[in-house]
């Protein structure tokens, strides 16, 4: 199995974890993820406004490219998944948007979102399997309890993500499950952890933070888990807890031997 | 060629006023046919319509045009009294001077010349115009309800106590529907058991109605007076004849696993079981999902206790076959599987329920005898948040729910939340709501109540989230008037779940040939002048199969079907409306075309001899129309290829006979 890869500036900055163990344990599961040459910036947010096109170009470029390669697109960091993933689907269901930007990037071929975008979950989960990454667990998890962090990006908006369902998500916990972990039952599993709100106005992302980290802990939590380095970032700086938060790949490849 | 009489109405001055009525008189008595040609100041009054009958008289008239208001309000009228000088009453047509001309146009010239236009399309259609005589057809004297419920007893009652006969065909054990599931009801808190028993117990005991519990519609065909429909009476493996509802089987009945879907799940019965002690008819079923007899053939221990050898393991299920000359959808509704709104938590919290099953939490005769105890851990909740519009009134976004307001939600839930801070006053109660909708007699006394004297804390604003947080539930919602956030942690969070028609509704519309809109209502004739029936002849509605609506507005709706229904069923024959469809057997290629579009049923196909050339015979298969089914829709004259089809009253030929006159 070979797939486009998309990581994002974050994964090569801040979130190096999340890459690193995302592209070792690829290998460990025996599927290649193999980087776009090209990649710039997804666009950091998505951009909702119906009038202006340049936020959604890069996101674009990052599809065409693994469309020309004949491939489907794999990412990791929630929110750059959520921003391609909107872009995609702007392009497949805005005829205006769609001839906008078709128009700017004048590519040979009109792009009309006919590639595929995969989160490394769904990928896990859809083309792996999860019973297929139990047996290949070497270190099982036995014991850990663990607290499936989904935040927003992941699940939202459903219709366009089609992840999971948005309210009672079980992807991450049957991840869990297959680390050989117990996974937590939480209320605020998909609770925003304050986002970027945390640049401008630092005591709402605390408030927000505070109750995802509460929560987790009262409910018998070892250790948090994300797909999402603004997530991490909050949860650790502005959560006001000592329990670890880390990413679902360090996990993962602490189960499968390779980290 | 006819001879034909223009009548001209003013009506006052709605059409006068636009109208030159004079100059349009004066044009069409120049138009071929026409013998006399006059204006009335009100033609639909008694003097207009003597004016009418004398020129029929004196000039001999066979055809008149009446250029007046629409056919729909004085047609009958005007046919009435050509009918008493003994002129055919489809003689006569009418220009619609008003709702077509006068009251849609400003300028008078412009007006005349539409309305001068108009009457000669008429009259070239009286050109063509032949008497039409109104056939009858015999009627069936029972009435069909389906569904026992309160709208299927209340209709069933006033239909048996006018005299005829009815059979109620209900799908479960018992008559008596959601009503029997209530605790009390509002807004005068009476219990509704103590009003809805005695009722069952009426329908039951009445000589003119019969029961049919634990049975389903299969089949119905014929029309209006003549309804033949197939019940099958499903295997209960209990003989009704025989069972005394004792219930000694249902207590020694050793299987006690399957859920009490009347308690709404909160506790168990056993697989042999009554619904509820009032049950109607009150017979035992077998529930054969989780009969240990019917499943392995092991148990028996029902049968060995019946005192009356009631119990039947080889019972098979029965159809019969009954003639009614009217049918009741009285079909109901079920709440929205709340589920489907993952964000409040429903189905994962065991605290988080639906406004019908706190009726049963709060039932004297429910699974905890009517004290409010939380089902997770029988704890006496202390906060309880009530969520309204749970899957009403949503937008197209929300697939999720319904686009229409439920209409009980608010009125049940001012109910709930005034009852628990009654009977339990160190209760926190919060209503969140979009708007509180309470018209009704006594409706908004009673809302207010609850907020004026019992203090339950109403604000607007929705939940956006149920969690479990230990052993309470923390309900995230926002609070719009005063524009904040608010975080409760609740013992007990209730959800107003939307309501929606019964999922056997479909199905039994399309028996029926009753149309439905698309949230599965059943549709009526129209829906403020002829409210309680179908577009479909005999056909006829009650209660909330065809909207939402509270126990009240049901009855009398009910009652209200009841007395369409015993108008038809009073008279020994029906009337047909003669302006149907009929086809011409030559032209007919026996397409089904015209079979396909017919939303009525009204057509069927038979093989027919027809003389063929040299002598020979030849069968073909052509339509027929059954005149007393045909609405006179004209679906199907367009949709024949061959032009076979048409309609008395509006063939193709008079139909363009009046296109060529506007376009002359």
């Amino acid at each position: 199995m070979k797939f486009s890869y998309y990581p994002g500036c974050t994964l090569k900055t801040k979130g190096k974890d999340l890459d690193r163990y995302g592209r070792l344990c690829a290998e460990a599961l025996g599927f290649t993820l193999q980087e776009l040459p090209d990649w710039q910036c997804c666009g950091a947010v998505y951009p909702m406004a119906k009038d202006e096109i340049a936020t959604k170009l890069s996101a674009v470029r990052a599809l065409v490219s693994t469309r020309d390669a004949g491939e489907e697109l794999v990412t990791l960091c929630s929110a750059c998944h959520n921003v391609i993933k909107q872009v995609n689907n702007d392009m497949k269901t805005d005829a205006d948007i769609a001839l906008r930007v078709n128009n700017y990037l004048g590519l040979e071929t009109p792009y009309h979102g006919e590639t595929n975008v995969l989160h490394y979950l769904e990928v896990l989960r859809d083309r792996v399997g999860f019973d297929n990454i139990k047996a290949a667990v070497k270190n099982p998890l036995t014991g850990r309890k663990i607290a499936a962090y989904y935040g927003c990006l992941l699940l939202r908006p459903g219709k366009v993500m089609q992840f999971d369902d948005p309210e009672n998500p079980t992807i991450l916990e049957d991840f869990i499950r297959a680390i050989g972990a117990q996974p937590v039952a939480w209320g605020m599993r998909n609770e925003c952890c304050g986002g970027y709100v945390a640049v401008e106005d630092k005591t709402q992302a605390q408030k927000r933070s505070g109750i995802v980290m509460e929560d987790a802990a009262s409910n018998g939590a070892d250790t948090v888990i994300t797909a999402c380095p603004l997530c991490l970032y909050n949860l650790q700086k502005n959560g006001g807890s000592t329990l670890p938060v880390v990413y679902f790949t360090e996990l993962l490849a602490e189960a499968l031997g390779v980290k | 060629m006819q001879r034909i009489g223009v009548f001209i109405c003013h009506c006052g001055t709605n059409i006068a006023g636009t109208v030159d009525v004079k100059a349009v008189a004066e044009a069409l008595s120049h138009e071929a046919g026409v013998v006399f040609s006059t204006d009335y100041q009100y033609m639909c009054s008694e003097s207009g319509q003597q004016l009418m009958r004398e020129a029929i008289r004196e000039h001999r008239l066979t055809g008149i045009v009446v250029g007046s208001c629409s056919p729909r309000m004085h047609e009958a009228t005007f046919r009435k009294a050509a009918a008493a000088e003994g002129l055919n009453s489809y003689m006569v047509e009418i220009a619609n001077l008003r709702e077509h001309v006068s009251w849609i146009h400003k300028d008078m010239k412009e007006a005349t010349e539409k309305a001068i236009i108009l009457g000669r399309a008429a009259i070239a259609k009286v050109h063509l115009n032949a008497p039409l005589q109104a056939g009858e057809s015999p009627v069936t004297k029972r009435a069909l309800v389906i569904g026992g419920g309160i709208a299927g007893i209340q209709t069933a009652l006033d239909i048996a106590e006018a005299g005829f006969e009815v059979d109620i065909v209900e799908k479960s054990p018992t008559i008596g529907g959601k009503m029997a599931q209530l605790d009390k009801t509002f807004p005068t808190l009476d219990c509704a058991a103590c009003i809805l028993t005695p009722k069952m117990v009426d329908a039951a005991q009445h000589e003119k109605i019969t029961i049919y519990a634990y049975s389903e519609l299969e089949a119905v065909k014929g029309y209006i007076g003549n309804f033949k429909a197939q019940i099958r009476r499903k295997a209960r493996f209990v003989d009704e004849t025989k069972c005394t509802g004792c219930g000694i089987c249902t207590e020694k009945c050793p299987m006690k696993k399957a859920p009490n879907e009347f308690n709404m799940g909160f506790d168990k019965r056993g697989a042999v079981y009554i619904p509820f002690a009032q049950a109607v008819p009150k017979v035992a079923t077998i529930d054969a999902d989780y009969c240990l007899m019917l499943k392995n053939g092991k148990c028996g221990i029902c049968s060995k206790v019946c005192g009356a050898g009631a119990i039947d393991y080889k019972q098979q299920d029965e159809i019969i076959e009954r003639e009614y000359g009217a049918i009741v959808a009285a079909t109901g509704f079920n709440p929205i599987d709340a589920k489907v709104y993952g964000e409040y938590g429903y189905g994962t919290c065991p605290d988080v329920v639906t406004s019908l099953e706190l009726e049963r939490l709060m039932n004297a005769a429910g699974p905890t005898n009517g004290t409010l105890l939380r089902p997770s851990d029988k704890e006496h909740p202390h906060t309880v948040v009530f969520v309204q519009c749970v899957g009403s009134r949503c937008t197209e976004t929300d697939e999720r729910g319904k686009p229409y307001c439920s209409k009980i939600c608010c009125m049940y839930t001012a109910k709930h939340a005034m009852l628990i801070r009654e009977k339990y006053p160190d209760t926190d109660v919060y209503v969140f709501y979009i708007d509180v909708r309470t018209p009704g007699k006594n409706f908004d006394e009673f809302y207010r109540r609850a907020v004026e004297q019992y203090g339950v804390h109403y604000i607007k604003g929705m939940v956006g989230k149920v969690t479990q947080n230990g052993k309470q539930l923390r309900v995230q919602a926002s609070d719009l008037l005063a524009g904040e956030q608010l975080h409760i942690n609740a013992d007990l969070v209730v959800l107003a779940t939307a309501i929606e028609p019964d999922k056997t509704a479909r199905s039994i519309g399309t028996m029926l040939t009753a149309s439905m809109d698309t949230n599965d209502f059943f549709t009526e004739a129209h829906p403020k002048l002829r409210p309680v029936e179908s577009p479909t002849a005999g056909i006829f509605l009650s209660g909330v199969c065809q909207g939402p609506k509270d126990i009240p507005e049901t009855v009398s709706q009910a009652s209200a079907c009841a007395a369409k229904v015993i108008g038809v069923l009073a008279k020994d024959k029906l009337t047909c409306n003669p302006c149907v469809a009929s086809s011409d057997e030559l032209l007919c290629n026996g397409c089904s075309s015209c079979e396909k579009v017919c939303p009525y049923g009204a057509i069927t196909y038979t093989d027919k001899e027809f003389r063929g050339p040299n002598r020979t015979t030849l069968i073909r298969r052509v339509a027929s129309v059954n005149p007393a089914v045909c609405q006179g829709c004209g679906a199907c004259t367009v949709a024949c290829p061959s032009g076979a089809m048409d309609l008395k009253g509006f063939t193709n030929k008079q139909i363009m006979a009046e296109v060529d006159a506007i376009c002359k």
